[in-house]
């Protein structure tokens, strides 16, 4: 860790100009690329989130037209869904992590991999000029008839614009698992990946299976507008409710698109921090595919309200609760890697720690929803909306910034502030509790979602929600400072901070463009931190 | 903010205590685990915590013992969460044989409540206290929901077809009725009230609005009018079938499928005859799609019901030929 100074050529400085980034071939590059474009989408999103906080200060509906309040919150939804918390860590950590992690030189398909970049970027581009220019009002969610035959808002044009971009993540789905299976070093098994591979590996499947069901509904969504089937149309014989199933089909399993490579980059990091192999690895990389497979067949669960038979609200409900096992198993799991590591409380651990406690709100509030006589009540209430947020934004999005604290310096080889990056995680934390929690209790006592104005009982705990938010804004903000300062400023870090095992550590920060000097070969299990300090018989074990 | 702040909402109905039942028993597994985890981590943390720059942790990292102990019980807590659910489930979704039925039609942006003997009321729904209620719901245009969450009941609201949710209010008093399925630029403005009444005060109620004739007897009247009549007259003579005692049995139909005549297939049997046609008749029905609206619909089906054997009856007729061509 003495390492004075950066090797003297590496990925970021091998070639130079705007054309060398713009036209890269290089994973690494290209996950630098998405990672401008999901902070720029999360930025977007956030201002909007923003907007919703202010105006729900008030029982009134006093800041917006309820026509604006639409348009925002639909706005919110669709760039943090579709272009920050999907494409967030698999394109920039995984893009970036799983050819070094696996001891390759890049992905398989390096220019199909530039493509999707600029498929996402112009699918981004695409969404955000139509939700600016005239804007879309019917919720991320598209349900009909309202957006088949009464909205008259940019509904073809936005949705043209997620539909671009559905091909990208196909695209870097079908990139990850040709270089898993395809790309692997001399030695590196499968059962010698690590976890975050695993974790992307469950993720790409889910990518390139259920993305082309969501492509199909958006182009049912525009015919059946421009043309009127009646595939959606009760008038014409058709059922909105279809649209649900088809919507959901693809928009459940997204949910573990966002969550599966956040539980990847936790493992990664608690191993990393406690120094000590994953506790039951095949067991938690099993949970992966699992939680995938299972993911394919809870859709129905979004629709115990909606008219379905009884007879198959059991059926979703029963699957629901079985998915809840094998994340309940990544949890006990993780906690019991704990025991006898060697921990230490660096910035991503701290990020870590807070995860373990978002997400295990987030999937305790799961098994309420998937509760069928329960679920009556708090369905499309605030309590949804708590839910969603602490598993696919609160457990997601600190993932993610452990994960972005973890690798930076292997990313740009120089070390950011401990002591802001430590505050910045507690803050995320206390701000994300503040901010969410409130809801939980809004829902459950009838605060439905989506309102602009509500009853005046509902006020206190909004407003709570709505300072909550503010802290949180601040969390978010601080790492762009330290992180950024860091980049030009930081000391540089040396090829292994934080002494992880994992081939990404045993090249320079910053890698060489082919990533390593010499292609390695693997002869270790991963994380085998006990089994190689006796292997060079000394560090002490606790 | 000087509001107090309620953790649950009022219990005004029968199943109000059981959901909220299931809930509480969620919340205290949630603690226990959320603890259980907290405190293992907390303590494996600060124990095992780093002491000297190069050290490792050790080589304890499998157990399939642990693992099979750490799925088996959550997945029994949540087997038996699921079977508890869905008792409530179908409990919330079987209304009692002898509900009064009340209809509610939603449309961009309020609700349209009618009672059984033909009051109508806009936003506001008076019902006695005491008294199981089915309410027969659909939309003249988008999705809605029909939510009151003091009875912790919800059913969306779909245009095209009937969904009915039911409740017993036990507490008289003021209650919200939300719309829960996001509807469009007034969807927060979709919001009525329910107000519980004791029965005596609920028939005055009644009285003192403007005499009205009851559902069925509306729906009779259009029946003359539309001349559904001609047709479906009584006697083995009509050219369609009798529809005394359809509603609820088993239909035969000419593909020779069987169902049951539920509030849908009466509708569907009206608005797009040809797609369930009688087992020994015609299609000749014509379709009354777009001649009659949402509510006259309703009053029609009222009828046809109101033609059915009485519940005591249905339950003593065999269905086990269930064929349906006694009739
Ligand atoms: C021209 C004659 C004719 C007229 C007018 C007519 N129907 Fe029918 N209806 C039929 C015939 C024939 C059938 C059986 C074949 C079928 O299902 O289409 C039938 C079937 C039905 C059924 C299903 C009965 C069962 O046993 O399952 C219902 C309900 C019904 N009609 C209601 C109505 C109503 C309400 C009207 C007036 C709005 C009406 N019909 C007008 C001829 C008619
Ligand atoms: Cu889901
Ligand atoms: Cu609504």
């Amino acid at each position: 860790m003495s390492a004075a100074e950066l090797p003297a050529t590496h990925y970021l400085n091998a070639t130079h100009g705007l054309k060398s980034w713009l036209l890269t071939r290089d994973h690494k590059r290209i996950g630098l690329l998405y990672l401008l474009g999901v902070s720029f989408f999360f930025a977007i999103g956030g201002l909007f989130a923003a907007l919703i906080r202010i105006e729900l200060i008030t029982p009134a509906g006093d800041v917006f037209q309820p026509d604006t309040y639409n348009r925002i919150f639909t706005t919110h939804g669709i760039m943090m869904v579709f272009f920050f918390l999907i494409p967030a860590i698999p394109a920039v950590l995984g893009n970036f992590l799983i050819p070094i992690m696996i001891g390759a030189k890049d992905l398989a398909f390096p220019r199909l991999n530039l493509l999707s970049w600029y498929i996402y970027m112009v699918g981004g581009a695409f969404s955000l000029y139509s939700l600016l220019h005239g804007g879309v009002d019917t919720g991320w969610t598209f349900y009909t008839p309202y957006s088949t035959a009464f909205s008259n808002t940019y509904v073809i044009a936005t949705g043209l614009g997620i539909f671009i971009n559905g091909f990208s993540g196909i695209l870097t789905g079908i990139n990850f698992i040709v270089t898993i299976h395809r790309m692997r070093a001399p030695g590196m098994t499968w059962f010698r990946l690590p976890l975050f591979v695993w974790g992307h590996y469950a993720t790409s499947l889910i990518q390139v299976l259920g993305t082309p069901v969501l492509a199909i509904t958006i182009v049912l969504l525009a015919l059946e507008r421009l043309f009127h089937l009646g595939i959606f149309d009760p008038a014409r014989g058709g059922d909105p409710v279809l649209f649900q199933h088809l919507f959901w089909f693809y928009s459940h399993p997204a949910v573990y698109i966002m969550i599966l490579p956040a539980m990847a980059v936790i493992s990664e990091v608690i191993a990393a921090f406690a120094r000590k192999r994953i506790f039951g690895y095949h067991f938690v990389a099993f949970a992966s595919i699992g939680i995938a497979v299972l993911g394919f067949l809870v859709w129905g669960h979004h629709m115990f309200v909606s008219s379905q038979s009884v007879y198959a609200g059991t059926v979703f409900s029963v699957l629901t609760m079985l998915v809840a096992i094998p994340s309940a198993v990544k949890v006990f799991n993780w906690t019991a890697t704990l025991f006898r590591g060697s921990v230490s409380f660096e910035t991503p651990m701290v990020y870590a720690f807070c995860f373990l406690g978002l997400f295990a709100i987030g999937g305790l509030t799961g098994v309420f929803l998937g509760t069928l006589g329960l679920d009556v009540h708090v369905h499309d209430t605030y309590f949804v909306v708590a839910h969603f947020h602490y598993v696919m934004v609160g457990s997601t999005i600190t993932a993610f910034l452990g994960g972005l604290h973890y690798w930076w310096p292997k990313i740009f080889g120089r070390m950011y502030s401990e002591f802001w990056g430590r505050l910045s995680a507690i803050v995320v934390f206390f701000g994300f509790n503040a901010t969410f929690f409130p809801q939980f209790v809004a829902g459950y006592l009838g605060m439905p979602r989506r309102y602009h104005a509500y009853p005046e009982e509902f006020q206190a705990l909004h407003v709570l929600s709505s300072g909550g938010s503010i802290v949180l804004g601040l969390g978010y903000l601080i790492p762009i400072v330290y992180l950024l300062y860091s980049i030009k400023w930081g000391k540089p870090a040396g090829d292994n901070p934080w002494g992880a095992i994992g081939l990404e550590w045993e090249t320079t920060s910053p890698p060489p463009v082919e990533n390593f000097a010499a292609p390695p070969v693997v002869e270790h299990e991963a994380y085998e931190y006990a089994e190689r300090a006796e292997r060079l018989g000394a560090a002490p074990t606790t | 903010m000087s509001q107090e702040i309620r953790m649950l909402p009022e219990q005004a109905s029968t199943v109000a205590g059981q959901v909220d039942a299931i809930y509480l028993w969620l919340i205290g597994v949630s603690v226990f685990f959320s603890l259980l985890i907290a405190g293992l981590l907390l303590y494996f943390a600060i124990r095992y915590r780093r002491r000297a720059e190069g050290e490792v942790g050790g080589r304890f990292d499998s157990s399939t013992l642990l693992e099979i102990t750490w799925s088996v019980i959550p997945l029994v807590i949540v087997l038996a969460t699921f079977f508890w659910g869905a008792k409530i489930y179908f409990t919330m979704f079987r209304p009692p044989a002898d509900a009064i039925e009340y209809f509610a039609t939603g449309k961009q942006w309020m609700w349209k409540i009618q009672h059984p003997s033909g009051q109508r009321e806009i936003n506001e729904m008076h019902v006695p206290v005491g008294v199981p209620i089915k309410v027969t719901m659909t939309s003249e245009d988008v999705i809605h929901s029909f939510f009151i969450p003091a009875f912790r009941v919800k059913s969306d609201v779909l245009p095209g077809r009937y969904t009915t949710l039911w409740f017993k209010a036990t507490k008289t008093g003021t209650f919200h009725l939300f719309c829960t399925e996001y509807c469009g630029s007034e969807h927060s403005l979709m919001i009525g009230k329910v107000v519980v009444m004791e029965p005596e005060a609920y028939q005055q109620w009644l009285a003192g609005g403007p005499a009205a004739t009851s559902m069925a007897e509306a729906g009779e009247q259009l029946f003359g009018q539309l001349a559904c009549s001609t047709c479906h007259q009584d006697g083995p003579t009509g050219r369609g079938p009798a529809l005394a005692g359809v509603f609820g049995s088993q239909v035969r139909l000419a593909s020779g499928r069987t169902v049951v005549a539920d509030e849908n297939y009466i509708r569907e049997s009206i608005l797009n005859p040809q797609a369930k046609v009688v087992f020994g008749y015609e299609p000749i029905m014509p379709t009354y799609q777009g001649q009659i609206g949402e509510e006259g619909l309703l009053q029609l089906l009222s009828y046809v019901k109101s033609l059915a054997p009485k519940p005591a009856e249905t339950a003593a007729a065999p269905d086990a030929g269930g064929d349906g061509s006694a009739r």
